[in-house]
């Protein structure tokens, strides 16, 4: 029997219970578009965070004191005081193809106004930090160096803290706010840049010279960290190479002894972050596959409702000629053709709901080829795997039995 | 030309196995169908006489003994040569006529030839009408079942037994669902296939007045043949419904 006479038979069987055959391809399209919705949500997500990373500058190195390794007695990050002024002083003067250089000391803090008070991170920053972050202010200008040279008592604000402080779209500038109970002015506002990769409000902070949080907040001589900007085609591996290179000399660490600082680029921060992502893109997928499954499953209980409905036609089939081999093709084509109509219907219902929540998170939605590829392979497959049994029970009935049957 | 058989039974034999009992059916039946005869195979039930028609058909295969169909020898070849023998060596009509629903009675009749080598689809379509025009449907071809009388079912089904121009027709009851009439006028297309074309037939019944309209009455009766006869008095559809 030619294939264009047993697609016919099957697409006329599965015309003949339009409503069942609906239910059961149903099944199998809400498998297969789960599985390209979940798969283009989470490309999506990567592509975004990655956008995000680039957008916060992709030559920038970041200097965190404290240790990332495992030794015997581990300290946090912030807890080791070795990382101080004097080595931004010797990794400018030591290391070629830096622009800027921002050395960073954080605290949190109580923030009072005469009106309102709000608890926000307070960032102590260099003057270059504007710079390094490309970031714009919406009013006022960043403070200066020579801010910085008297750890002056001034502040720029992010745009969550002055929302909460002096109300939304506020000027703010010239007004004065105590943090500790010491008067600073407000001499800027940031725009609003939105939430990092990491999740964290990068507009709810308020940042104020490194030298005014070390003298004048916390009383100390030591920094957290240290943002650094490379020069346009500088090698960033080289750089941190060279900038753990003058850390380790400068605080005199013995060859062996583990590092008492840890440099990053941001590229590797992302890596870990899109590694993350995949993961959960993986993981969604996983759980969009078992509905593929379970859409298989529908499409096995249906072709085994089929075949014993049809064990009399089955029986005449074989008593006017048919093969074994005719009746598991008619049967198998059935569910084939079942499983790629459901499978296509998928893809494009997949396709289109991963297009409308793209736009609805303005995400760059990503429908992979292979994505596509995949769930309509899987469709097939789970076609071919579960129709063989229900097709191998008609193939091998009896044809008198098949047609005695009631 | 001298007739030669059709079907040729030697001691054949069919156990059926239930469980662990062995239950035996035919106990050795010894029979030869000459090319062009209309044999009716009567006796009560349980007399092997249906297994005897399956074994015939090529539904099933015989325990023992032998059966040849057109010097074929039926036990000895595998599924797809049985196949091949339904296909082409015989027609089957039976009791409940077997059309498929919803199917409409051209396509019902080109089953088999769906299942024959090398017949295009416009071949099949042809011979399928032929076929119903034969049986007095040329005016019915695109009706659905449902939409025809029993007799007109039964027409379509010997059309459909027909359309691959079989050596034999094997029919099962094939008046058990239909009035006196119509079983008449089923039986008289019958004695046309055999007189005009020579179409060699075997006819299931267990009524004694349908086996008048055959050739020859073979009886069965426990497994074996109980009498193997000529019918003397041989009863004419054709004519009986032209007087009634």
């Amino acid at each position: 029997m030619s294939i264009m006479v047993t697609c016919t038979i099957a697409a006329k069987a599965l015309a003949r219970n339009a409503m069942r055959t609906a239910l059961t391809a149903l099944g199998l399209i809400i498998g297969v578009a789960a599985v390209i919705v979940m798969v283009a949500i989470g490309t999506g997500a990567r592509t975004s965070i990655e956008n995000q990373i680039r957008s916060a500058g992709s030559n920038i190195v970041m200097v965190s004191a404290g240790s990332g390794g495992f030794g015997p007695v581990r300290q946090g990050q912030g807890a080791v005081t070795t990382l101080v002024p004097e080595d931004a002083t010797a990794i400018l003067a030591q290391v070629p193809g830096i622009r800027y250089l921002s050395p960073g000391l954080n605290t949190r803090a109580q923030v009072v106004t005469t009106a309102a008070n709000w608890n926000t991170q307070i960032q102590g920053a260099g003057a270059s930090l504007v710079d390094i972050r490309a970031w714009p202010l919406q009013f006022g200008a960043f403070f200066t160096d020579a801010d910085v040279a008297r750890a002056a008592k001034v502040a720029v604000l992010g745009s969550v803290a002055r929302d909460q402080l002096f109300g939304a779209g506020a000027e703010a500038t010239g007004a004065t706010i105590r943090i500790k109970n010491q008067p600073f002015t407000v001499v800027g506002v940031l725009t609003s840049k939105g939430q990092a990769a990491m999740g964290q409000d990068q507009d709810d902070t308020i940042i104020v010279p490194y030298t005014t949080v070390q003298k004048r907040l916390l009383g100390v001589q030591h920094l957290t960290a240290m943002t650094i900007s490379a020069a346009d085609g500088v090698d960033l591996a080289r750089l941190s190479d060279q900038v753990a290179g003058v850390l380790r000399a400068e605080h005199r660490l013995q060859a062996g002894a583990a590092d008492d600082f840890l440099v990053r680029t941001l590229e590797e921060m992302a890596s870990v972050l899109t590694t993350t992502t995949d993961t959960m893109t993986y993981l969604l997928a996983g759980i969009a596959a078992v509905s593929l499954l379970v859409g298989g499953i529908g499409i096995m209980n249906i072709m085994l409702v089929s075949v014993t409905e049809r064990t009399r036609e089955i029986g005449l089939r074989l008593s006017v000629g048919a093969r074994d081999r005719d009746v598991l093709m008619q049967f198998m084509v059935e569910a084939l053709v079942l499983s790629v109509a459901g499978g296509a219907i998928g893809v494009a219902l997949g396709f289109g709901l991963a297009m409308g929540v793209s736009a609805l998170l303005n995400w760059s939605a990503s429908v992979t080829p292979q994505a596509i590829a995949l769930s309509f392979g899987v469709a097939a497959a789970v076609g071919v795997f579960f129709g063989f049994y229900p097709a191998r029970k008609a193939a091998r009935l009896n044809p008198i039995e098949a047609l005695r049957y009631e | 030309m001298t007739p030669r058989p059709v079907i040729s039974v030697r001691d054949l034999t069919k156990h059926y196995v239930m469980g662990d009992q062995t239950v035996p059916v035919l106990h050795g039946v010894t029979l030869d169908v000459m090319q062009g005869e209309f044999v009716a195979l009567t006796g009560p039930s349980g007399s092997g006489k249906s297994t005897f028609m399956h074994l015939l058909g090529c539904l099933d295969q015989p325990t023992g003994g032998q059966l040849l169909l057109d010097g074929t020898d039926v036990s000895r070849v595998d599924g797809r040569a049985l196949a091949r023998l339904r296909n082409t060596e015989i027609g089957f009509v039976f009791q409940a006529f077997n059309l498929l629903a919803r199917t409409s009675a051209v396509e019902n009749v080109e089953l088999p030839l769906l299942y024959a080598p090398k017949v295009g689809a416009k071949e099949r379509r042809e011979r399928a009408i032929h076929a119903l025009q034969a049986v007095g449907l040329g005016e019915r071809l695109w009706h659905h079942p449902s939409q025809l009388s029993g007799g007109q079912q039964q027409r379509v089904a010997i059309a459909r037994a027909l359309v691959n121009t079989p050596r034999i027709l094997l029919a099962d009851e094939p008046t058990g669902n239909l009035d006196t009439r119509t079983s008449i006028e089923v039986l008289g297309i019958f004695q046309r296939l055999n007189a005009r074309d020579g179409l060699t037939i075997v006819l299931v019944t267990h009524e004694p007045d349908i086996a008048e309209y055959a050739t020859r009455v073979v009886s069965f009766r426990d497994g074996v043949v109980r009498s193997d006869h000529a019918v003397a008095a041989r009863r004419d559809a054709t004519k009986e419904l032209q007087a009634a």
